[in-house]
C-alpha cells in the first residue's frame, strides 16, 4: 500500500486570506474592505464639501496664488529676495531661513547636550551638580517663555546702534544684532579652497593609512605633524602666490544702522539659542541614560586595559550607549525643527511666520497654505528620521562586525 | 503652537461646516440668541476690553448696533478678539458673523477672500511713529532705519512701496500680534513703527512715556477701515450695511441717544421713514419697524460714537478730519433711508 502524500495547502490564497483577514477569515476581508470603503467616503466628503463652500462663497481656491506678487519685504532671506517677487520666493525665503535655525540649533542642542551629559556623569562633584541643574532649570521652563526671556530681557538689554559695542573696530553688537565685516571673494579665492580640499583629503587619506599600519602590522604613525602642516600650510602657500583669498568689508555706523558688513538679525540669534539650550537639556538626559546604560564591566574592563577615562568613553563606552541613545535623539531633532515655528513670536521669518502667516493673510487661501505647510514639515522630519536611521543601521552593523 | 492649531482648525472648519456657507445667517443668529462679532486684541478707541471685560469701542459700537436692532439688546455679543492674520480665516469658517476690526477695504479683500466690506467706519491713513530723541521730522528721513510692523496688515505692503517708491532702504521686523510689535519698537529694536496713524496714537497711549514719541506728518496711503461680512448672504450683507448708515443718517437728522425718544413723535417725513411711523423699511431689511431707534438708543449716532471713542470725548481726542459728515467738510455720507 503506498501512502499518498498529504497535499500542501494553497500557500497563496491562504497567506491572502491570513493577511487581508487575519484570524477572522474571510469575514474580516469583508469588515476591511467596509471600513476603508468608509475612510475613502469620509474623505471625498471632507473634500467636496470644501469645494462646494469655496465655490459658494467665491473664496479663489487653487495654487495660482503662488506666482503673484508678495509685495512685502523680510528681515532675513539667504537668497536674493524683494517685495517684488512671488510668493513661491516667500515660500523658499521661509523655509531656508526655517532649515537654518534648525541645522545650526541641532548641531549646538548636540554639542551642549552630549557636554552636559558627560558633565553630569563627571566624578567632579561641582562640575556634575552643575550640569544637574542646568537640565532642572532649563527643560523644565517653557520653551516659548525662554525665547521670550532672550529676544526681550537678554538681546533688547544691548545698547542702540550708536552706543553699540566694538571689538577691534570692524565687529559691532547692538540691539541690532551682530555686525561683522563681510569677506568679499577674490581672484585668489578659487586656488585657495581648492587648496583647503586638497589638504583635507590628503589629511583623510594619511589617516586611513596610519589605520590601516596600525591594525595590520601594529605599528603606531604619528600623523598630526603632517595633518596640520597640510591643512594649514598649503592655504597659506596658495594664498602668497595667488594674493589674499577675500578682502573684508568692513561695516560702517550710517544714519539709523550699519551699512556694508553682514548682520545676525538678533531675532535669530535668540532662536538660535533658546531652541539649542532647551533641547540640549533633553539631549543630555538621553546621553546619560545611554551611557549609563552601557554595562560597568565595559568602562572597567577599559581602565584595566590603561586607557584614559575619555578614551574609554570615546573608544568603548560611547559607540555601545549610541545604540540606545540614537532613536530618542532623533525625536529631540524633530521636536527643535517643528518648535522653531515659535519664531512668529519674536518675528523671525520662518516658514511658518512669512508663509502661514503673512502669505495666508494676504492672500486668505487657508486650505492650500496649510497643506503645504504641513507638507513641508512632514518631508523635514521625514528626511530627519531617514538620516537618523542610516546612521543607526551603519551603526548596528559596525557594532556587529 | 496655539496659532498653528488655530488656523488648523479654522481652516478644517471652512471645509466641514455646511452652516457656514448657507444664505442663513440672520436666522443662525437668532437660534443662537447672539451675535458673534470678531474684534481686534485691544485696540484702544476701536475695540478693547476695559477692566471688567466690557469691550467697548468704534468697531464694538457696530456689532453693539447690529445685536440692538436684531434682539433690541446690545449685549448680546459674543466678541471674538483676533489677530490681523487669523482675521479672515475666522470669517470663512463662520466662526464670527461679522468682522468690524479696522480693516482696510482693498479690491483684493473684497473679492477673493470671500467676504464683503459693508461700508467705512473709519477714513484712514498709514504713519509712522518714532521717538522723539531721533529728532526726525520727516518720514523721507528714515532711510536705513528699522522698521517694526503687524504682519498680515496692508501696512506691511505699503511699506514696501513707499521706502521702495523712495528709493530707500530699510529693515522690516514683521510681528504676529499688535502687542508684540509695539513691545519691540519700545525696546528699541526699531527706530520706527508703522500703521493706521489712529492706530499708532492709541499705541502710543500704552507706552511707558507717550510723551516721548511723535507721529510723523506724512501719510503714505488710504486706508478705509470696515465691517466685513461674507460673500453669499446678501440679506445679512444689507443688514449690517445700513445699521452703520442709519448711525451716519441718524447723526444728519440730528437724532441723538438723548432726544431718540422725542424725534420718534416728530411729523417729518424723513424722521417717520426713519422711525418706521410711516413704512416699514425696517421689514423689508428682515429687521422691525423701529430698527433705527433701537440702535440710536444703545450706541448713539455716529458722530455719538465716534466722539467716546477715539474723538474729542476720549483719551484719543482725534479730530474728526474726513470722518466728519458730507455737509460739514468731511466725506462721510449716507444713502438716505426711504
Amino acid at each position: 500500500m503506498t501512502i499518498e502524500p498529504r497535499k500542501p495547502p494553497p500557500q497563496f490564497a491562504f497567506r491572502l486570506k491570513r493577511a487581508l483577514g487575519g484570524r477572522a477569515g474571510w469575514t474580516g476581508f469583508v469588515l476591511q474592505i467596509l471600513f476603508v470603503a468608509a475612510l475613502v467616503w469620509i474623505g471625498y466628503e471632507i473634500v467636496a464639501n470644501a469645494r462646494a463652500n469655496l465655490q459658494a462663497q467665491r473664496i479663489t481656491s487653487g495654487f495660482g496664488f503662488l506666482n503673484n506678487t508678495a509685495g512685502f519685504d523680510v528681515s532675513q532671506s539667504l537668497i536674493p529676495y524683494s517685495g517684488s517677487d512671488t510668493y513661491t520666493r516667500v515660500f523658499l525665503v521661509g523655509l531656508l531661513n526655517t532649515l537654518l535655525v534648525s541645522i545650526i540649533g541641532i548641531f549646538f542642542a548636540t554639542v551642549i547636550g552630549f557636554l552636559v551629559a558627560l558633565g553630569r556623569l563627571s566624578p567632579n562633584w561641582l562640575l556634575s551638580r552643575i550640569s544637574g541643574g542646568y537640565v532642572e532649570l532649563i527643560r523644565n521652563l517653557p520653551l516659548l517663555f525662554q525665547i521670550l526671556f532672550w529676544y526681550l530681557a537678554v538681546l533688547s538689554a544691548l545698547p542702540n546702534p550708536r552706543q553699540s559695542i566694538s571689538l577691534f573696530g570692524s565687529f559691532f553688537l547692538s540691539n541690532r544684532g551682530f555686525v561683522i565685516p563681510k569677506p568679499i571673494a577674490n581672484a585668489g579665492l578659487e586656488p585657495f579652497a581648492l587648496a583647503i580640499l586638497v589638504a583635507i583629503v590628503a589629511s583623510l587619506l594619511l589617516r586611513r593609512y596610519a589605520r590601516r599600519q596600525l591594525f595590520e602590522s601594529g605599528r603606531l604613525v604619528t600623523i598630526w605633524p603632517y595633518v596640520v602642516g597640510l591643512l594649514i600650510g598649503l592655504p597659506l602657500v596658495t594664498a602668497l602666490v595667488f594674493g589674499a583669498p577675500v578682502t573684508f568689508e568692513v561695516p560702517e555706523l550710517k544714519g539709523f544702522n550699519f551699512s556694508g558688513g553682514s548682520r545676525i538679525i538678533p531675532e535669530f540669534v535668540a532662536l538660535t539659542l533658546a531652541l539649542s539650550t532647551y533641547t540640549a537639556a533633553f539631549i543630555a538626559e538621553i546621553v546619560r541614560a545611554g551611557i549609563q546604560s552601557v554595562h560597568k564591566g565595559q568602562m572597567e574592563a577599559g581602565s584595566s586595559l590603561g586607557l584614559q577615562r575619555g578614551s574609554v568613553l570615546r573608544l568603548i563606552v560611547v559607540p555601545q550607549a549610541m545604540r540606545v541613545i540614537l532613536p530618542p535623539l532623533t525625536n529631540q531633532y524633530l521636536n527643535l525643527t517643528k518648535n522653531s515655528s515659535l519664531a512668529v513670536a519674536i518675528g523671525y521669518p520662518d516658514l511658518f511666520s512669512v508663509f502661514a502667516g503673512t502669505t495666508l493673510s494676504q492672500t486668505g487661501q487657508a486650505i492650500e497654505i496649510i497643506a503645504i505647510t504641513m507638507g513641508v514639515y512632514l518631508l523635514i522630519s521625514l528626511v530627519t528620521s531617514a538620516i537618523m536611521s542610516f546612521y543607526g543601521w551603519r551603526l548596528g552593523r559596525s557594532l556587529n562586525a | 503652537m496655539k496659532r498653528v492649531s488655530l488656523v488648523f482648525t479654522l481652516a478644517l472648519a471652512a471645509g466641514l461646516s455646511t452652516q457656514a456657507a448657507t444664505a442663513q445667517t440672520l436666522k443662525t443668529v437668532k437660534d443662537r440668541g447672539m451675535l458673534s462679532c470678531g474684534v481686534s486684541q485691544g485696540l484702544p478707541g476701536f475695540s478693547s476690553p476695559d477692566d471688567k471685560g466690557n469691550w467697548t469701542g468704534l468697531d464694538v459700537d457696530v456689532c453693539r448696533a447690529v445685536a440692538a436692532a436684531i434682539f433690541n439688546d446690545a449685549t448680546k455679543i459674543k466678541f471674538v478678539p483676533l489677530s490681523a492674520k487669523d482675521r479672515f480665516t475666522a470669517l470663512q469658517s463662520g466662526e464670527i458673523d461679522v468682522l468690524s476690526r479696522n480693516t482696510t477695504w482693498t479690491l483684493s479683500r473684497d473679492t477673493s477672500l470671500g467676504a464683503n466690506f459693508t461700508g467705512v467706519t473709519y477714513y484712514d491713513g498709514q504713519g509712522f511713529l518714532v521717538k522723539k530723541s531721533l529728532k526726525v521730522n520727516s518720514a523721507l528721513e528714515l532711510n536705513s532705519a528699522s522698521v517694526c510692523v503687524q504682519t498680515g496688515t496692508t501696512t506691511e505692503q505699503n511699506l514696501a512701496d513707499y521706502f521702495k517708491g523712495n528709493n530707500m532702504k530699510y529693515e522690516v521686523i514683521a510681528f504676529g500680534t499688535a502687542d508684540e510689535t509695539v513691545k519691540a519698537y519700545e525696546s528699541g529694536r526699531c527706530d520706527v513703527f508703522t500703521s493706521d496713524v489712529s492706530q499708532l496714537y492709541a499705541e502710543r497711549l500704552k507706552l511707558s512715556n507717550p510723551a516721548d514719541h511723535a507721529v510723523l506728518p506724512e501719510v503714505i496711503s488710504k486706508e478705509p477701515l470696515g465691517p466685513m461680512v461674507r460673500h453669499g448672504d446678501d440679506q445679512w450683507f444689507d443688514i449690517v450695511k445700513w445699521v452703520l448708515f442709519a448711525m451716519v443718517d441718524a447723526e444728519e437728522l440730528g437724532v441723538t441717544q438723548k432726544n431718540v425718544d422725542d424725534m420718534a413723535k416728530s411729523d417729518k417725513p424723513e424722521l417717520k421713514r426713519a422711525f418706521g411711523t410711516d413704512g416699514n423699511l425696517g421689514e423689508q431689511l428682515g429687521l422691525t419697524k423701529d430698527w433705527v431707534s433701537r440702535i440710536v438708543k444703545a450706541v448713539g449716532n455716529y458722530g455719538e460714537s465716534f466722539d467716546r471713542n477715539v474723538g474729542a470725548g476720549s483719551k484719543l481726542g482725534i479730530a474728526r478730519g474726513l470722518n466728519q459728515l458730507w455737509n460739514k467738510g468731511g466725506i462721510q455720507y449716507a444713502p438716505p433711508i426711504r
